[in-house]
């Protein structure tokens, strides 16, 4: 098995890609730069725009806010998209906690990704519905 | 005899750079320069590493222009030759343009594997050429007394070392596993053009190596299809050199007017040998759209090269990607301290590609800065011996950016990854503390400073962002784009004057 299958085997099984054909799910991986961040390095730097939209293959990244953790980040978790979507420069640093090995899309890529693949929109919609209510709650 | 002259037995050594093309070559020259003692093990027999081959079409990518606005002998004029290594001497600086036949302003594989062999002998870079690297483990404390972390076995013997500097290209064919794949051939193996003449040939990948073939075999063979599973980017396109540079982009040209020349996304399925033997290709679309069969007379993967870490994995050394680039700090240092990366393979280190633009690591252009930066932190963190750090009087300070701007090749040609960084001296006053990494910079802490890049975002411009770093945290001031790229202007002096002020 080369690299690149094991690679599609991993992010299938991610809900993000869930609803992909195998050609798709290996097009994504063709289309994405998987990315490694050894530990303690920041990924994404609050305030500073133009960072890319991961999605955690393997490690753990720290959301961390004002220099305060908020939430820790895992296999299968994505983000980056918040910042891209809004056009807008990121809230928390994410700092990998391990060594944190990501696929990366650039900012001025993802729009056209996302249009091109609706389901991948939608799920990404789903999750981010999940938060808005999670945090709605923790509110209320 | 001949034994006796070549440099470099096996022994110990403070450091030990492997390899003999441009990221070897200027490492070498860097690390001399700060006195440190190393050697240079080569397998090759000579200098020019991936050059004296490749590329298979025999012109390079890169561009020297050898009448630029500037004078050759100026830092500046780096910025119009992307091909000479660096260097102080005048005898060893600037010598690609004098090795050009005025032909292209890409130079020729032969003119660039002179530049190079003509660098190393003008230099004196001294290498153990046809010296194998085999193995490396990690050393005994109990066996060195000069602080060795490693022992490389070579075809040679046994050395010892406390740094390792692995600058050995990313240069291993690499096929991906698959049904049928041992019908293709890789682009290290291509064959002479004209044997591809009136043949139907499908080459798997669509990136420079793709395009570089297609391009080449456009006078001989009879149909070319190009295919792999994601578009095929263009660097017109994503004004980086991220995608399939303009040289190439010929087949690209061909296959939208209709010229016969096919671009298909698709993943390959498998790949028979008919009886008849020619070969049948069993591709799924990605684009959604129906699975093809394909029959063709030749396969050929244009599917890239991996680093030829030899056993390094096995001491911790990670890697990631298609490539297997091994994960680096900003520095060049693997996951193993002490394992350190020069040339081609520092792209692993990604730095921050703000906007998706990545440095130019990859590329000698990028690279030799690297190096001299590699050099000056190893000599820094392994030796003890740290570069001056020059006081730059209050009312200098716009003046020492503003002039880094319009003319610093580190920070044009390391776009976003190498900053000029000039911090508050405790003492009064302010320190250049030299080129750095930006990732560092803003991450490392320490006195306040500004960190001066020049970037670029994907939509043609290269404009300055400068980075002040205030009680740890870094916030980010990007200037007007010119298109001319005159940085020195009444405009960028006032927009610098305003982020030196917030140092206070």
């Amino acid at each position: 098995m080369s690299d690149r299958d094991a690679l599609v085997d991993a992010i299938a099984g991610f809900s993000l890609f869930a609803d992909l054909t195998d050609p798709q799910l290996e097009r994504v991986a063709h289309t994405f730069e998987e990315l490694v961040y050894p530990a303690g390095e920041r990924v994404l730097r609050q305030g500073m725009a133009g960072s890319g939209f991961h999605v955690i293959l393997e490690g753990t990244a720290a959301v961390v806010v004002d220099g305060t953790e908020r939430a820790r980040l895992a296999r299968g978790d994505f983000f980056g998209e918040v910042s891209i979507l809004l056009g807008e420069s990121p809230i928390a640093d994410i700092v990998a906690v391990e060594t944190l090995r990501c696929l990366v899309l650039s900012g001025p890529a993802v729009e056209g990704f996302l249009t091109d693949h609706p389901r991948i929109m939608y799920r990404m919609l789903q999750v981010q519905a999940r938060r808005l209510r999670a945090a709605n709650r923790w509110r209320s | 005899m001949a034994e006796l002259t070549r440099p470099f037995p096996p022994g110990e050594y403070p450091v030990i750079i492997v390899g003999s093309g441009p990221g070897a070559l200027q490492a070498s020259y860097s690390l001399r320069r700060l006195g440190i003692a190393h050697a240079v093990l080569s397998a090759d027999p000579s200098p020019g590493g991936m050059f004296r081959r490749w590329p298979h079409f025999q012109r390079l990518l890169s561009w020297t222009k050898p009448h630029a606005p500037v004078p050759r002998t100026s830092r500046t004029y780096e910025r119009y030759d992307w091909n000479s290594l660096l260097a102080d001497e005048p005898e060893a600086t600037a010598l690609q343009p004098d090795l050009m036949d005025g032909t292209s302003y890409f130079p020729s594989r032969p003119e660039m594997e002179a530049n190079l062999a003509s660098f190393a002998e003008r230099a004196a870079i001294e290498v153990r050429y046809d010296c194998t690297w085999t193995g490396t483990a990690r050393t005994d404390d109990a066996e060195t007394t000069a602080g060795s972390r490693f022992t490389l076995e070579t075809s040679d013997g046994t050395y010892r070392c406390r740094v390792l500097v692995i600058a050995v290209g990313v240069a291993e064919p690499f096929t991906p596993p698959g049904p049928g794949m041992e019908h293709t051939h890789h682009y290290a193996q291509v064959r002479d053009a004209e044997t591809y003449a009136g043949r139907r040939v499908l080459i798997l990948g669509k990136q420079n190596s793709g395009f570089e073939l297609a391009n080449g075999l456009l006078p001989w063979a009879c149909q070319l299809i190009l295919m792999s599973p994601s578009h095929a980017k263009l660097s017109v396109d994503t004004r980086t050199l991220v995608g399939v540079r303009a040289r190439y982009v010929q087949p690209f040209e061909d296959h939208v007017l209709g010229g016969g020349v096919a671009i298909l996304d698709a993943a390959m399925d498998r790949i028979e040998r008919s009886p008849d033997g020619a070969l049948l290709a069993h591709l799924k679309r990605t684009d959604g759209g129906g699975d093809l069969d394909l029959d063709v007379d030749d396969v050929i993967s244009a599917t890239g090269f991996v680093c030829p870490l030899v056993d390094l994995p096995n001491l911790g050394v990670a890697t990631f990607g298609a490539s297997r680039l091994p994960v680096q700090t900003p520095w060049w240092e693997s996951t193993v301290p002490g394992i350190r990366f020069a040339g081609t393979i520092g792209q692993g280190a990604k730095g921050l590609q703000r906007h998706g633009v990545p440095s130019n690591s990859g590329a000698v252009h990028g690279a030799r800065y690297n190096a001299r930066v590699l050099a000056g932190d190893i000599a820094a963190r392994e030796f003890g011996i740290v570069a001056d750090r020059p006081a730059v009087p209050p009312d200098s300070v716009v003046d020492t950016i503003v002039a880094d701007l319009s003319g610093s090749p580190d920070l044009f040609h390391q776009r976003g990854y190498l900053a000029r960084v000039i911090a508050k001296d405790p003492a009064g006053g302010f320190v250049d503390e030299g080129i750095q990494p930006l990732a560092h910079a803003l991450d490392a802490g320490g006195a306040d400073a500004i960190a001066v890049t020049l970037e670029a975002d994907g939509s043609g411009a290269i404009y300055p962002v400068l980075y002040a770093r205030i009680r740890g945290v870094a916030t980010d001031h990007t200037l007007d784009p010119d298109p001319f790229l005159r940085y020195d202007t009444p405009d960028t002096r006032r927009a610098v004057e305003s982020v030196v002020a917030k140092l206070g």
